[in-house]
Formats: C-alpha cells, sequence, structure tokens
C-alpha cells in the first residue's frame, strides 16, 4: 500500500462510498418493490430519508450512544480506505470487525430491553459470519501469497478458480452482512417486527442518520469483498467483476423477498455448516494442487 | 418540498378501535396503493416517526399509551385521528369508559373521518399532513439556527 494510493482511497472512498451505498439502497428499495409488483420509492429514497433524519429533534438516551455510532462509522470508512488501497486484508476485517462491535456497545448503552437483544442478536451474527471472513483472508493468502488485497493484480487468473467454495461461504455470510432476510435478526429494513427496531430502535434523528450511511460504506466494502474474487492482471476484469456485482447483488435482493426470518440457532448452525465443509474442502484442494 | 416531506415515516397506533380503520390503514400499504411511493415506511418504532396515525377512540386504559407515544416521537411530528372514533369518539362517546377522540389526550392536525376510513382519505389526510410537517420542520430550523451551540454539546451528540 502506497502512500499515493492511499490518499487516492481516501477521499475517493469517503467521498464515493455512500454516493454508490445510497444509490445501491434505492435500487434495493425499487427492485424489491417490483418483485412484489408496487411502484415503489424514488431511486434517490434513502438520501431523502438521511436528509430527513438529518433535520430531525436532536434526542439522545445518554451520553455515549452518538459517540459510539460515530466511531463505529468511522472505523467503518477506515476499514474501506485501506481495503481499497490495495493493504492487509486481515487488517480490514478486525477494524470492520470493530466498527461492529461499536455499534453494538451503541445500542446495549441504552439499556432499553428491544435494543438490548437487538445487541446480543447482533452478537450471534458476528459468531456466525466471523469464521468464514477469517478463513476468507487466510485462503486468500494461500492463494495469492499476500495479504494485501493489491497483489491480486499480478495475478494470471482471478482468486475465484482457485477459492470457488470460499466464494459460495461469503456468499452465504453476505446476507448476514448485508442484513437481509432470512438472517435480518437484529435489523431489519422491513416494516413492523418482533423488535420494534432491533438494534436501532433506542437511535433517533442524527444517530439513525449516522446508522443508515454506516450501512451505504459496509455496503460498499461488501461489494469490494466479492469483486476481489475476480479482479487480475488484465482489463478484462473491470467487466467481469461488474457483472459478477450485479448478478450478487439481484441474488441477495432476491433471497430477501423470498425467505423468512430464521431463528439464531439456525443461523448459527448453518452458517457454520457452510464454513466448515467450504473452508475445508477449499483449503484441502488448494494444498493439493501444490503438491501436484 | 423538503426531505421531511419526501420521506415521512409512520406509526399506527389502534386505540380502541373495532379494527376496522386499521385494516384500511394496513391496505394503504398493499400493492394496490402502495404509499411506499411516497417514501412513507410504516415503522413500529415511535423514535423513527414522523406521522402519528391514530384510529379509534381513547379510553382509560389507552390515554396513557397514547400519550407516551406521542412524548417519544421527536419534532417534526404530526397527529393524524383517522377514521370517525379517532376524530370524535364515534358510536362510542358516550360508553362509560370512552374519553372521546384522540383530542381528548394529545393534539391532533389531522382529522380523517369515515367509518371505516377509506384508504384513499388516508393518503389524503397524510398530504395534508404532511404540509404542516414542513411548517414545522422550518419552525425546528430556524430555532436551531439560533441555538447553534447546542450541536457541540456532547449531552446532544
Amino acid at each position: 500500500m502506497s502512500v499515493a494510493s492511499f490518499i487516492i482511497s481516501l477521499f475517493g472512498f469517503t467521498i464515493l462510498a455512500p454516493l454508490a451505498g445510497g444509490l445501491l439502497a434505492g435500487i434495493d428499495r425499487k427492485v424489491t418493490a417490483r418483485l412484489q409488483s408496487r411502484v415503489g420509492p424514488p431511486l434517490l429514497q434513502p438520501f431523502y430519508d438521511v436528509a430527513k433524519l438529518w433535520h430531525k429533534e436532536r434526542w439522545t438516551v445518554n451520553n455515549y450512544q452518538g459517540f459510539y455510532v460515530l466511531m463505529s462509522l468511522v472505523f467503518a470508512i477506515i476499514a474501506g480506505v485501506i481495503f481499497f488501497a490495495g493493504g492487509n486484508f486481515l487488517l480490514v476485517v478486525f477494524i470492520l470487525t470493530l466498527s461492529t462491535l461499536l455499534f453494538v456497545l451503541a445500542a446495549y448503552s441504552t439499556r432499553s430491553p428491544f435494543a438490548e437483544m437487538g445487541a446480543e442478536r447482533e452478537i450471534v451474527q458476528v459468531m456466525s459470519y466471523e469464521p468464514m471472513v477469517i478463513i476468507m483472508s487466510v485462503t486468500y493468502y494461500l492463494a495469492v501469497g499476500s495479504f494485501n488485497t493489491n497483489a491480486v493484480l499480478t495475478l494470471g487468473r482471478p482468486i475465484i478458480t482457485y477459492l470457488p467454495l470460499v466464494f459460495i461461504g461469503l456468499l452465504f455470510i453476505l446476507t448476514i452482512k448485508f442484513r437481509k432476510s432470512p438472517f435480518d435478526l437484529s435489523y431489519s429494513h422491513h416494516a413492523h417486527q418482533e423488535l420494534v427496531k432491533g438494534i436501532s430502535t433506542e437511535m433517533s434523528g442524527r444517530t439513525l442518520a449516522l446508522v443508515e450511511v454506516t450501512h451505504w460504506y459496509e455496503n460498499i466494502l461488501f461489494l469490494g469483498w466479492v469483486g476481489i474474487f475476480f479482479v487480475w492482471g488484465s482489463w478484462l476484469a473491470v467487466l467481469l467483476t461488474v457483472v459478477a456485482l450485479v448478478v450478487v447483488y439481484f441474488l441477495e435482493i432476491f433471497i430477501d423477498n423470498n425467505f423468512a426470518r430464521v431463528k439464531w440457532s439456525a443461523m448459527l448452525k448453518w452458517a457454520w455448516l457452510v464454513t466448515i465443509v467450504c473452508a475445508v474442502v477449499n483449503m484441502a484442494s488448494l494444498n493439493w494442487s501444490w503438491l501436484g | 418540498m423538503t426531505s421531511t416531506g419526501k420521506s415521512p415515516w409512520l406509526i399506527h397506533y389502534d386505540a380502541a378501535s373495532c379494527n376496522g380503520c386499521d385494516i384500511e390503514v394496513l391496505a394503504c400499504l398493499t400493492p394496490m396503493y402502495d404509499i411506499e411511493r411516497f417514501g412513507i415506511i410504516n415503522t413500529g418504532n415511535p423514535k423513527h416517526a414522523d406521522l402519528f396515525l391514530v384510529t379509534g377512540s381513547v379510553n382509560e386504559q389507552n390515554i396513557n399509551v397514547v400519550r407516551q407515544i406521542y412524548e417519544q416521537m421527536p419534532d417534526p411530528k404530526v397527529v393524524i385521528a383517522c377514521g370517525i372514533c379517532a376524530c370524535t369518539g364515534g358510536v362510542f362517546r358516550d360508553c362509560y369508559n370512552i374519553y372521546g377522540g384522540v383530542d381528548s389526550a394529545i393534539p391532533v392536525d389531522v382529522y380523517a373521518p369515515g367509518c371505516a376510513i377509506r384508504p384513499e382519505a388516508i393518503i389524503d389526510a397524510v398530504v395534508v399532513g404532511l404540509g404542516i410537517l414542513e411548517e414545522r420542520r422550518a419552525a425546528l430550523d430556524a430555532g436551531a439556527a439560533l441555538d447553534a451551540g447546542a450541536a457541540l454539546d456532547p449531552k446532544e451528540a
């Protein structure tokens, strides 16, 4: 990660990611509405929502919640900047986990039963997806020989050809990370659920606006994780990556609209099962290919 | 129209309703009327809501619930009484436990009568409510500009 790429990524990711993330959320809501034979909100609706929240009365239940949420946003941005600057993938994973845990702390700090329940579910979600994310970075190292994300640019073929099963495992846990049904246990984009609004129940106004923006940054970072599987040292990579991202995101929306929410125990069981199978088989096949 | 008018999130509370109006409120969310077209989300959380839709009359059991939901909503906010019971108490107004319409508990901005209220009437009432919401936001923004120092107070953050 050179200084130049860091500076480009710092400004590029910080400015462009929320624009792209908000647009993505708008497309998401539009496609979801069409899948339900509705017209749906305007494409820029997520921006209107955040702008409105910014102008709401400023309320907070304690002095810490807003700070935790702000720090969660800052760490999500740092993780994204390091990723897109070609930095250490493992570091990205750890910083993003810190961001998520700060969000959990923000909910816990309110002492509200609904927010606490949402926070506990968020912790279970972290437990469910974190092994797969760690294994993804380890197998990335095994395939590429470096933890740096810019190392894929020197490859002769994309890493999906080395890590097909790890990619499938990533797709599975991405549903948790995107907060999509059937794994939207702690916080759902859809109205009316049993936990009021789960982890964000006690957040309102500007704090909630920051939560939304954090989510936009995270979504772009996750799409970066998907994209890195299709990048190699060729211009064709751009085309392949764009196609892969569109397909993957539509798949997520499709899954979101066609599955009911599962219990947390089912989520944990399935996520770990997929992780173990994908990781073991893919790691074994990588080792055999080295022997051959 | 500002972002406030483009993104009104509503909370719906069933006071002492016969459920007729509640069904009509929920009908607004279906593909037939699709109020998400206007950016409206039916949120279950008063802290996220801008519009408070109340159906049914207010009685001894729920007067405090109605007040509490209203107080938990951050400004700017608008209250819409949906259906004749929410407006005046309707056929229940003489019952021993009924206080009357929603305005016997909290200030109401828009009265939308009907038994049961039609989805079109609810959408009309919401559109009228949006105008009031815009005025309140303008007033709040003007007030906030005078009190800009409050934004730097860590207790406010």
